[in-house]
Formats: structure tokens, sequence, C-alpha cells
């Protein structure tokens, strides 16, 4: 086999080699950041926590209204 | 005569190399986060936000659980009254549907159609990990109370 058949030969392997690589990386499914994009999108559509709780109940008026 | 075209082959495949070896490392950057921010995407958030107002009730009540395939399910249809139970099945039939758009929207998004289903099982997991005691989910079959 001549040096330049073989030469041919090993950049064809390595080629589908790289080719393969590429195609695995490209279907790596991103599971941290579907989780992230999950809590985004769930926290957004049931907004459970209410985003301003301290405000809503004054510490002192309570008490001097009860006290008295 | 015969350097010359095995010379110009090597320098291809290295051009194609570099460019293979970019082209996921780009991908790779860009998938630390997921899209989420589409006109298509935004609409059904708001689907569901206004189907969820509904349901929220029955969801309390128990008459209503989340399912762990990503979905929704009438639990006990006798703890909604005669007169609301049409429409609150209905409601549940539509927001699953948006829920279906929303998981194939969003692996469209983010150009891997493909991983529908593994969006749509992360977010079975987390509509119920973030679910709120009190609330029922249906697990392997059976339901459980948070």
């Amino acid at each position: 086999m001549s040096m330049a058949k073989w030469i041919q030969m090993a950049s064809v392997v390595s080629l589908l080699l790289l080719l393969s690589a590429c195609v695995t990386i490209n279907i790596y499914f991103p599971a941290a950041a579907a989780k992230k994009a999950a809590d985004r999108i769930i926290d957004d559509v049931w907004q459970l926590k209410p985003h301003t709780p301290v405000k809503s109940v004054p510490p002192a008026s309570p008490q001097s209204s009860s006290g008295q | 005569m015969k350097h010359v075209p095995v010379f110009s082959f090597g320098t291809m495949l290295m051009v194609f190399g570099v460019l293979l070896f970019s082209a996921p490392v780009a991908k790779a950057q860009q998938s630390a986060n997921l899209e989420i921010n589409t006109p298509a995407i935004n609409g059904i958030r708001s689907t569901l936000h206004d189907q969820f107002l509904k349901l929220k009730p029955y969801l309390q009540n128990g008459a209503v659980g989340l399912t762990d395939d990503g979905l929704m399910a009438v639990r006990d249809a006798s703890l909604i009254p005669l007169a609301e139970r049409g429409q609150v099945e209905a409601i549940v039939s539509s927001d699953n549907h948006a829920r279906l758009e929303l998981y194939d929207t969003l692996a469209q998004a983010n150009g891997h159609p493909e991983w529908a289903g593994q969006i749509r099982s992360t977010f079975a997991r987390r509509w119920i990990d973030k679910a709120p005691s009190g609330w029922y989910v249906l697990e392997n079959g059976s339901w459980k109370q948070k």
C-alpha cells in the first residue's frame, strides 16, 4: 500500500470518528438546564410564593390593637 | 505529481476537523440555559397560568391531582359541584393539551424536537416536587397526598 493511500484511509477513518463524536455531543440532553427551565416556568405558572409577605403584617399595629 | 493531491486533502481535513470541533463547543456553551422566552412559549405559559387559577381550588381540595407523566387528572369528581364538573373536566383536558404543547415547543425552540420526551419527564418530576403539601399526585398508578 502506498503512503498516499494509507494517509487517505487514515484520514477518512479519523473524519468518521470526528463526525460521530460531534453527533454524540449534540444529542446530549442538558438535564440541569432543563430542570432550571422547568423550575422557572412552574414558578411563573403557579406563582405560589407570595412576593411581598412581610409588608402585609406590620409588627407594631396588631400588638397595640389586641392589647387594648 | 503525487504529493500535491495528498497535501491538499490533508489540509482540507484539518480545516474540516477544526470546524467539527468548534461546532459542538459552541453548542455546549449555548445550552447552559434553555430558551424559555419565545412568543410561543410565553403564550402557553400565560394560558397555563390562567387555567391554573381556575383549577387551584380543585387542586387544593383533591378533586384534581398531578400525574407523573407531566399532566393533570380529575382524581375525585364527587368533590366538584355537579354544575361545575363538566367545566372542570374541560379545563383539565385543555390544560393537558397546553402542557404537551409546552414540552414540544420548548424542545423545538432549542433546536432539538427529539428532546420533548425528556423535557416532559423533567417537568413531570418538578411539578410533583414543587407541589405544595395537601395536593394529590399520581405516582406509579396510585394517588398520594403530599
